[in-house]
């Protein structure tokens, strides 16, 4: 018996092997952003996100060992007035014409470099060229020590939100420009009041909630209603409206924009919060009456005449009965919604060009040349985590309303 | 047959009804009804779209925006493009959903393992762009690739290619189909694993017994039974490939031979209203067809009520 459990087990590698690859291919664009958007620009730059998985190159540790660990100790603490691991004091010697006199000049009387091997190489001033190069593997490694040479710049950081959330675009990064206070140009404070600039994805994070939250709430509240009425009334051109809805709910998006604009343009609500939410309410209500038509019109028939044989009236009926029903409709209605204004760039871009939310954001951060995926990348983060969280959150409800909608509709 | 209804005054239906009938009306119907008015006027909508008509070029009079629409080798372009995004991004989408569908119905995992495929629909299509953009990325001069894609063909020995900027248009185009199916198949695989599941147990026992193998069983059984599933997912994703804008926008704007429908109506949609509508109007028209399909259906689940 258990041989023929090992034998099932073993049938079922290849399918375990298939389903693990398939996930590995479909996750590692998302890692790779995610892991590049704590990279410097240099190490995004010049080496690919998976290396943080490889162990950091150390050039230098042996010749640092043989040459120096003796007296300066393996972290460089071991001589208290000459400090290796401080920044201020390696500095000058990160270059190897600098370092190469200090080297040959004596300490308290004896050579600086005991190891006899490189004493030699050293104080030989025929040899000067070669010494140099053999010294620039420990200039590396000095600035390896001390965090000011190129593994500083391999280190995880997360600067970039920090760009990216104040909208900064300089060379070096916020972070540092605001310490030396230097090339901060006149729009940066260094101070919270930065994240409001409108360059900035804090400002199109708030710009996005804005938009998103009204744009939910108010086609749910509007579609209640009318799912109500049809379910439980009985009216002239109910089915027929009904049937007009189901069509309306595939009109493109596109149909609907230069009449919307120009309306907007003539009534003064172009560019304005209001307009995007009842364009977005006016999209979202066929989809929306429909899901919670049928999701009512399926409620036991019993329940609502025995309220309204006990006297209630349509409008209790509505609030006391059908509204706490469908809540699970309702909720996975309003995810929806919101993941669908959330990700929406098209109309944000045409209705709401002076408050850019997070998708129109990013697409002013791009850079043809593809020279700023640090920041890129961490803006595209900062746009993906609350619909990540609320999809992980509430997914029972999503896939319960994407099953209603997409297979009974 | 239609639930028994409670009785009420006559006007009681149209005060729960009025605010989304409103809303409707003006943001979906009136819209609908001007964007067909606007592409028969020039690209300001002041004057007849003859108007935009230039000395010694055709002309087609009040459809001088359809001539554009239909005639320009941008739109040419386009809508070949469209075609093959259809042709190819529906049944990928629809193939990839299902063969998840089947391989996670197996493991104890599955939850997990269909999370992880079904992440990508939480996400913006310019999130998207960007992690993908990121992965094509194609880094000119001697440094190391830094695009996945790049670097693995590095290091099995080939040049890396240029994704979305190759001499080759159907290499851009397959660049960013791939993207597509990729936050796409999650929807299809939920909607087709309910599917697969709600196949009756005894069927597939009974097919079972009788000595088919499991390949057999789900072309014989399982398939026949989820085909009109697989149809209604095919129909969605149909109109959703049609409409296909954001990707194109952020990842090629259309360039070196990606050029969609979509993408050419917001072109215009400043520049040349009456050009713009008149694109609009044609995609609307590709997607009436599906419209029907989609009432007709309704209809019949109606009856079954």
């Amino acid at each position: 018996m258990s041989a023929q459990r090992l034998k099932n087990l073993l049938a079922r590698i290849p399918l375990h092997v298939a389903i693990i690859a398939l996930l590995v291919v479909w996750l590692i664009p998302t890692v790779g952003t995610f892991i590049t958007s704590f990279r410097s620009r240099q190490a995004v730059q010049e080496s690919g996100w998976w290396t943080v998985f490889l162990a950091p190159p150390t050039p230098g540790q042996a010749e640092y060992r043989a040459a120096c660990a003796s007296c300066h100790g393996n972290d460089g603490k071991g001589v208290a007035t000459a400090d290796l691991s401080d920044p201020a004091f390696v500095e000058p010697y990160l270059k190897t014409n600098r370092l190469l006199p200090t080297l040959r000049q004596s300490v308290g009387g004896q050579a600086h470099v005991t190891n006899p091997e490189w004493q030699a190489l050293i104080q030989d001033t025929t040899r000067t060229r070669e010494a140099l190069d053999r010294l620039s593997a420990i200039s590396a490694y000095l600035g390896a020590l001390s965090g000011t040479g190129k593994s500083a710049q391999y280190k995880l950081t997360a600067n970039n939100w920090i760009d990216a959330l104040v909208g900064y675009k300089g060379t070096a990064t916020y972070a540092e420009d605001c310490a030396t206070g230097v090339s901060v140009s006149g729009k940066f404070k260094c101070n919270a009041s930065d994240l409001l600039n409108p360059e900035g994805m804090a400002r199109a994070f708030l710009n996005s909630i804005a938009v998103t939250i009204p744009s939910t709430i108010l086609p749910i509240l509007f579609a209640a209603c009318a799912a109500y009425a049809f379910s439980w009334m009985d009216f002239r051109g109910r089915s027929w409206m009904f049937a007009l809805l189901v069509g309306l709910q595939i009109v493109p998006l596109q149909m609907t924009l230069v009449p919307i604009a120009r309306l907007y343009s003539k009534l003064g609500l172009q560019s304005t919060f209001l307009g995007i939410w009842l364009f977005h309410t006016g999209f979202g209500l066929p989809y929306a009456i429909y899901l919670l038509r049928n999701f009512l019109g399926g409620l036991p028939r019993d329940l609502f005449e025995s309220a309204y044989l006990d006297g209630a009236n349509h409008w209790t009926a509505f609030r006391r009965l059908a509204l706490p029903l469908t809540v699970p409709a309702i909720a996975s209605l309003a995810i929806f919604q919101f993941l669908w204004v959330w990700n929406d760039l098209l109309v944000a871009i045409i209705l709401l060009p002076s408050n850019p939310v997070l998708t129109y954001q990013i697409t002013n951060l791009i850079d043809p040349r593809g020279g700023n995926w640090h920041l890129l990348t961490a803006a595209a983060f900062l746009s993906m985590i609350v619909p990540m969280i609320v999809f992980l959150a509430f997914q029972r409800y999503f896939v319960r309303g994407l099953l209603a909608g997409a297979v009974k509709g | 047959m239609t639930p028994k209804v409670m009785k009420q005054g006559k006007w009681v239906p149209w005060l729960y009804l009025s605010g989304a009938l409103l809303i409707m009306a003006l943001f979906i119907v009136y819209p609908t009804i001007n964007t067909i008015i606007l592409s028969l006027r020039d690209k300001t909508g002041a004057n007849p779209a003859s108007a935009d008509c230039l000395p010694g070029q055709p002309c087609w009079g009040l459809l001088e925006n359809y001539r554009y629409a239909l005639t320009d080798p941008d739109m040419l372009q386009a809508l070949r493009n469209n075609a093959l995004w259809i042709l190819l991004t529906v049944p990928g989408t629809v193939a990839a959903g299902l063969l998840f569908a089947v391989l996670t119905d197996r493991v104890r995992y599955e939850r997990f393992a269909k999370t992880i495929v079904f992440l990508p629909m939480a996400i913006s299509f310019v999130g998207a762009s960007v992690i993908w953009k990121f992965v094509y990325h194609l880094q000119s001069g001697g440094g190391p690739q830094i695009g996945v894609l790049n670097a693995i063909l590095v290091s099995l020995g080939a040049n890396p290619i240029a994704w979305l900027t190759n001499k080759s248009w159907i290499v851009n185009n397959i660049s960013l189909w791939v993207v597509w199916i990729w936050l796409w198949a999650g929807f299809c695989m939920t909607i087709l694993s309910a599917a697969l599941k709600a196949v009756p147990g005894e069927i597939i026992e009974a097919g079972r017994v009788d000595g088919a193998t499991e390949w057999q069983v789900f072309w014989r059984i399982m398939f026949p039974i989820i085909l009109p599933t697989i149809t209604v997912v095919a129909t969605t994703m149909t109109i959703n490939v049609l409409k296909v804008f954001d990707i194109v926008f952020v990842m090629t704007n259309g360039l070196n031979g990606t050029e969609v429908i979509a993408n050419r109506m917001f072109k215009f949609i400043v520049t040349n209203q009456g050009r713009s509508t008149a694109i609009a109007v044609l995609l609307i028209a590709l997607t009436i067809p599906i419209m029907i399909i989609n009432v007709r259906r309704f209809r019949e689940q109606e009856k079954m009520r």
